[in-house]
This record gives structure tokens, C-alpha cells and sequence, in this order.
């Protein structure tokens, strides 16, 4: 239990100052490292998170374990713990709970930004916060998986299965299938059979092809700390369940609840009863904020995703904005530390409480634990890049925007009509106009309309995002106590993003 | 389809999902509960009015929306469980919380 060291934990957002050195947003590893370096060096810092404790996705609830979970999920789970207790240690202000949803520049005497506004909401509750700098330390979402009946209830991604597991204790029970590819597809299937779960089958969706281009990369992956632990997972996971490779179509079946999966595997069609399908083909960025900012992003053609440019202390085209972590590139955990750790030193020198050369001479061990950390990664980023066909549909029925029910065949027939862009798309089919805002659909669509045009995605970008970048109550607006002019800006917001609808969910 | 650990039922929470009682543990996402009560679905679609429930739950999906306690368009996944909470299916429309006046 957190007994002890919940000394910097506010209660309630009213508490909280107006002002702040330094506001991070997000309590995984990177934004807590920013945080608790950037309190280290005197700076006032706030940090805001959308959960309940500290930890991040890895290291979730990890400050409520037990030594039961500690057995569930892993020595590398239960590190997380002392990163968590030293950033409670520390002089920052934490506000768990709290959805960070908007940032606005304020400029000075010549039109320079010298900080920014960060809109906050915590128990139906709104505030304005005003920060000379920010660390985005908001991490990855899983890649969506459009495959047919994955709206299905019963089908969940993997993530989601680890987060009830370590959240909450819970354990998948019945029919149980895991379909997939990536490290974490594996990592999954040994925490949740370390559980007690029974699971049916692992349906490794890693193309044939990868593993001869991904050969060249083994030497340096051989000689990283991931090897062994890849190994020990993989092994530990063909021992107990059956693992069936080489899958290269997937579907979910049922009428209103998954009853079956459907796959094809060397060329022979088969299908098993399931009650539960959990999907999983790797973890992508999440830039709602850097893209509704206007931070410079770039297609990355290995990690299949669009990352925001950042430089050596992780600072963004944007002045004041830095992002760590899986939210500037997916690096892992440890990465993700120490790119935090980094961007709250970067903090440390901009606001004058270190000077440039100590700051240097502090980074550079940072760095060079970072090379090494980063050791690896190439060669998983190649074996377990998802194949084509399971993100970009073929089947015109599968859907691609959850949120609006738009399938595949409807976005290909809007690129033939001219929507030659994501944002064209909005317009013509509300694809990304709904509650999650393009989350589970923007990269799908991006790689579509590229598909469909024989263009690279880069060429096709990526959704436009606005603030709010989490829709709000009205309630919560009213709640704001700052000026008018910053209220009517996000209902202007609010009403572009959020055109009015009647009730069949059609545009007026 | 979901069963807790037995280390992790701790501090009982007890509340409602469309007027049956539940029990949950305290520390439960509205989310994590109603999967651990069996519950798979937690609203229609304002579209075709199919069945959804939770698919990401870490927030980014909107899949687990729910009113709790008369008000529309609550991510279960991110709101803990209360005792005495009246969590019901959300039918259709996410009339988006603004337009609904919430
Ligand atoms: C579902 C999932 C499970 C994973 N499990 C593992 C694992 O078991 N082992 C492993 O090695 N790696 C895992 N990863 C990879 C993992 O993301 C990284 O290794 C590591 O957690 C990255 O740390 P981070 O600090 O960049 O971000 P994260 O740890 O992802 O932390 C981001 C935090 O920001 C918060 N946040 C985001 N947006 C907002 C907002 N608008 N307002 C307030 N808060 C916000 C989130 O709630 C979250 O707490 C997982 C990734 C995902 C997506
Ligand atoms: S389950 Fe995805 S937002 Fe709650």
C-alpha cells in the first residue's frame, strides 16, 4: 500500500497552484522520471495522470501490489515500484485521476510563447494551469487491429486483458484465444497463464518474411539484455499452450458476442469456439496532444507510425513542449526512463536552475545508458512489423471506424470520390469524428487512403486533431474559473470538432 | 468470462448495473467490475444499435461508455466504482456530453 509516501498527492484540483515551473503529464516511466528530476533541481512541478496510482501502462497499480501480483507479472513489473516511490518522495505535485485535455500558448511583449495553459479535469471538476514548460509523457496506445468482428463484445485487446490483471486482479476464464504479434504478445500470454488462466491457442499472426529480414539485425539483439528474456517468454509459452504460427487471416465471429475465431494458417481454414479473443500487433504513439498542438511529426517507415520530431532533451518543434517516452517512439520501459529523466534535466537548464554545461555533463551518462538500452530494438521492430493485410483490411465489410461503424469498402469508394486525406475522410464519412477522436482508426485510414492513392503515408499525414483532445462536459466548461475568452475558445473548439448530430448519428 | 484472482478480493463495493446489485472490489474501474460480473456488453451503438463493451481499458477507445448515475457518456474504464453507484447501459447516441447538456 502507498502508507506513507502519498505526501505529494493533492486531493482535489482546486488545491492545486495556478503556476508552475514545470507541468508533466502522464505517471509512466518517462513522466515520472521528468518529474522527480526536474523537482530535484528546485523546479515547482505538477504532475497529472489519468489513473488511479502511479505506473503507467507497465508499471500499473504496481503501488497496490502484492507479492501474489509480483509472481503474476514479473520482476521487470515490480521495479516499477521504486520509480513510483521516489517520484512520491519528491517535492512535485501529483493529481492522479485527472484528464489533461488541452494546451494553449500564451505569448509574450513580442510574440514569443513563453508557457503554456494547460486545461485539467478531475471529478466532473475544470481547471487552467499555467506552466512555463511541459513534458508529454502520455506513451503508446496499442495499433489497431481492424480485422472482421472485432467490435464484437468479447473481443479486447491484450493490453486491456493485462491492464484487468494487474488493475484488478482479474484472470480470463473460458475459451480463451490470443491472436497477434510483438513482444508484448507473449509477455501477455505468460503473465495471464501465470495467472491461471487456460488459454485455447496463441495465433501468431509474424510473417514467414520477417524473420529472413529481420537475420541481420540478430548479432546486436543477441548481445541485448531482451534476448535472454525474449527467449525465457517464448519458451515458457509453447510449453503450456498451443501456439499456432504463420496465421495470415483472422476473423471474429458471433451475433452479438463472440462465439467463434477463424483463421487461416498454411493455407487450411479452421476455426475454434472462443469466449474470449484478445488482439495485440504492437503499441504506437499516442500524438493526440502533439498533433493538436502543431508539433512537426514524421512518418516512421519501421515503426509503422507517425512520431513527433524531438531533439537530444526531447523538446518538440513546439518551444516549451517536450514528449518522452513510448509517446515520442516506442523504445521500451527502461528508454522511456531515462528519456524522462533527460527531459526533466532538459527543464532544469531552460528555466535557469542548472547551467547548460552541468546539465551536459548530467545528460551524458543518460545518454550512454540510453544507447544501451535502445540496443535490440531494430531487430524487433523488423521481425514483428504486422503484416499489410492485417492493417490495411482487404475485406470492404471490416470495419475501420469503431466509433462510426465505416468500413474499409466505404473509405476506399471516398478516395476513388476525392477524399484524398484524413481530414477530406472526416468530412465525407465521419471516419475519426466520433468520441475516441481517430485513436483506433487514424493510422488504418492513413495507411488506406495510401493504399488506395499507391502513395507513401507520409504523403497522406494523419488526422488534424483540435483541442479539446478528450470531449468534456458542459458542466465541467462551466466549472472553468478562467476568463471568458479562454471558455469561448474551447466551445469554438468543442463545435468544430463536435458538429451537432440528430438522433440517427447523422450530421445536420 | 473473467474471474478475480483470490488475493484480490478485498474491500467489497457494492452497486448497481441496469438495477441489479453487484459486487465489486473497491479500487474497480465501472469497467473492470461489470467484466468481472459476467457483464460483456455495456451499450448499443447510435449507428446500427449493436452491442460494445470495454476494448481498450485504458480510456482511448470509448467502447466502455455507460451512464453512471444519470449521466451519459462515462468511460467505465477510467471512473472506479462507488458503493451505491446506479451504472446503466448506454442505448445509442453519445449525443456528445456538451449537446446533452451534462
Ligand atoms: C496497454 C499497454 C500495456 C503495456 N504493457 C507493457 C508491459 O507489461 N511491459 C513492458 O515492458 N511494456 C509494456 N507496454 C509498453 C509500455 O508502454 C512502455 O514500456 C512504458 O510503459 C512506456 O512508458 P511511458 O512513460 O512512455 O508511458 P506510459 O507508461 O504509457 O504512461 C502514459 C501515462 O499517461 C497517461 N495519460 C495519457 N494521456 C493522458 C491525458 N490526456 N491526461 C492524463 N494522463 C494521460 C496514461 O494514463 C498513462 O498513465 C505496454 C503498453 C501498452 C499500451
Ligand atoms: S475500454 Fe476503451 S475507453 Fe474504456
Amino acid at each position: 500500500m502507498m502508507v506513507g509516501v502519498e505526501s505529494a498527492q493533492i486531493g482535489r484540483i482546486d488545491d492545486l497552484a495556478g503556476d508552475y515551473d514545470v507541468v508533466v503529464i502522464g505517471a509512466g516511466p518517462s513522466g515520472l522520471r521528468a518529474a522527480t528530476t526536474a523537482s530535484e533541481f528546485g523546479a515547482q512541478v505538477l504532475l497529472v495522470d489519468e489513473n488511479q496510482t502511479p505506473g503507467g501502462q507497465i508499471y500499473r497499480s504496481v503501488l497496490r501490489a502484492q507479492e501474489a501480483d509480483r509472481r503474476r507479472l514479473g520482476e521487470d513489473y515490480w521495479r516499477g515500484r521504486a520509480i513510483a516511490e521516489a517520484f512520491l518522495r519528491s517535492d512535485a505535485h501529483y493529481s492522479p485521476m485527472t484528464t489533461a485535455w488541452s494546451i494553449v500558448p500564451f505569448h509574450g511583449e513580442s510574440g514569443e510563447i513563453i508557457g503554456h495553459e494547460v486545461g485539467i479535469s478531475a471529478a466532473g471538476k475544470t481547471r487552467l494551469i499555467r506552466t512555463k514548460q511541459i513534458v508529454l509523457g502520455t506513451g503508446a496506445l496499442e495499433r489497431p487491429f481492424p480485422v472482421p468482428g472485432w467490435t464484437l463484445p468479447g473481443v479486447m485487446t491484450a493490453g486491456a486483458a493485462q491492464i484487468a490483471l494487474k488493475a484488478s486482479g482479474l484472470i480470463p476464464e473460458g475459451r480463451v484465444v490470443i491472436a497477434g504479434t510483438g513482444p508484448l504478445l507473449y509477455l501477455l500470454a505468460a503473465q495471464l497463464i501465470d495467472a491461471g488462466a487456460t488459454i485455447s491457442a496463441v495465433l501468431d499472426t509474424t510473417p514467414k518474411a520477417n524473420w529472413r529480414k529481420a537475420l541481420r539485425y540478430l548479432p546486436e539483439f543477441l548481445a541485448s539484455p531482451y534476448a535472454i528474456k525474449g527467449m525465457k517468454l517464448l519458451c515458457s509459452v509453447l510449453r503450456r499452450t498451443k501456439v499456432v504460427r504463420w496465421v495470415s487471416s483472422l476473423s471474429a465471429e458471433g451475433e452479438g458476442a463472440l462465439k467463434e475465431v477463424v483463421w487461416r494458417a498454411n493455407g487450411r481454414e479452421q476455426r475454434v469456439p472462443a469466449d474470449i479473443l484478445l488482439l495485440h500487433q504492437g503499441i504506437v504513439p499516442n500524438i493526440n496532444f502533439s498533433n493538436a498542438l502543431g508539433c512537426e511529426h514524421e512518418w516512421d517507415e519501421r515503426q509503422l507510425a507517425f512520431r513527433p520530431r524531438v531533439d537530444k532533451w526531447y523538446r518538440t518543434s513546439v518551444p516549451g513542449i517536450a514528449i518522452t517516452g513510448d509517446g515520442a517512439g516506442i523504445q521500451g520501459a527502461e528508454a522511456a526512463a531515462l528519456q524522462g529523466a533527460l527531459a526533466g534535466l532538459g527543464c532544469a537548464v531552460r528555466l535557469g536552475l542548472i547551467d547548460i554545461e552541468s546539465g551536459e555533463r548530467r545528460a551524458a551518462p543518460l545518454r550512454s545508458q540510453l544507447r544501451k538500452a535502445s540496443r535490440g530494438r531494430a531487430f524487433l521492430e523488423v521481425l514483428y512489423r504486422p503484416a499489410e493485410s492485417f492493417r490495411i483490411p482487404q475485406n470492404p465489410n471490416t470495419i475501420v471506424c469503431r466509433c462510426e461503424e465505416i468500413s474499409a469498402g466505404q473509405i476506399r469508394s471516398s478516395v476513388d470520390a476525392g477524399a484524398i486525406g484524413p481530414n477530406q475522410m472526416k468530412v465525407f464519412l465521419r471516419t475519426g469524428m466520433g468520441p475516441c477522436q481517430g485513436r483506433l482508426c487514424g493510422l488504418t485510414v492513413t495507411e488506406l487512403i495510401a493504399n488506395e492513392r499507391g502513395v507513401g503515408p507520409n504523403e497522406v499525414g494523419y488526422y488534424r486533431l483540435r483541442f479539446p483532445i478528450k470531449p468534456l462536459r458542459l458542466s465541467e466548461l462551466a466549472s472553468l474559473p478562467q476568463s471568458e475568452a479562454a471558455k469561448a475558445a474551447v466551445l469554438a473548439d468543442l463545435a468544430d470538432t463536435h458538429p451537432p448530430k440528430n438522433g440517427r448519428g447523422e450530421r445536420l | 468470462m473473467f474471474r478475480r484472482a483470490p488475493d484480490r478480493m478485498r474491500d467489497q463495493v457494492t452497486f448497481t448495473f441496469d438495477g441489479n446489485p453487484i459486487v465489486a472490489a473497491a479500487g474497480d474501474s465501472v469497467a473492470a467490475a461489470l467484466l468481472a460480473a459476467g457483464i460483456q456488453a455495456c451499450r448499443t451503438t447510435p449507428v446500427s444499435g449493436a452491442p460494445r463493451g470495454p476494448y481498450c481499458m485504458m480510456g482511448v477507445c470509448f467502447e466502455c461508455l455507460v451512464r453512471i448515475d444519470g449521466v451519459g457518456n462515462r468511460q467505465g474504464c477510467l471512473v472506479p466504482v462507488r458503493e451505491g453507484m446506479k451504472v446503466e447501459t448506454q442505448k445509442g447516441s453519445y449525443a456528445l456530453p456538451a449537446e446533452a447538456g451534462q
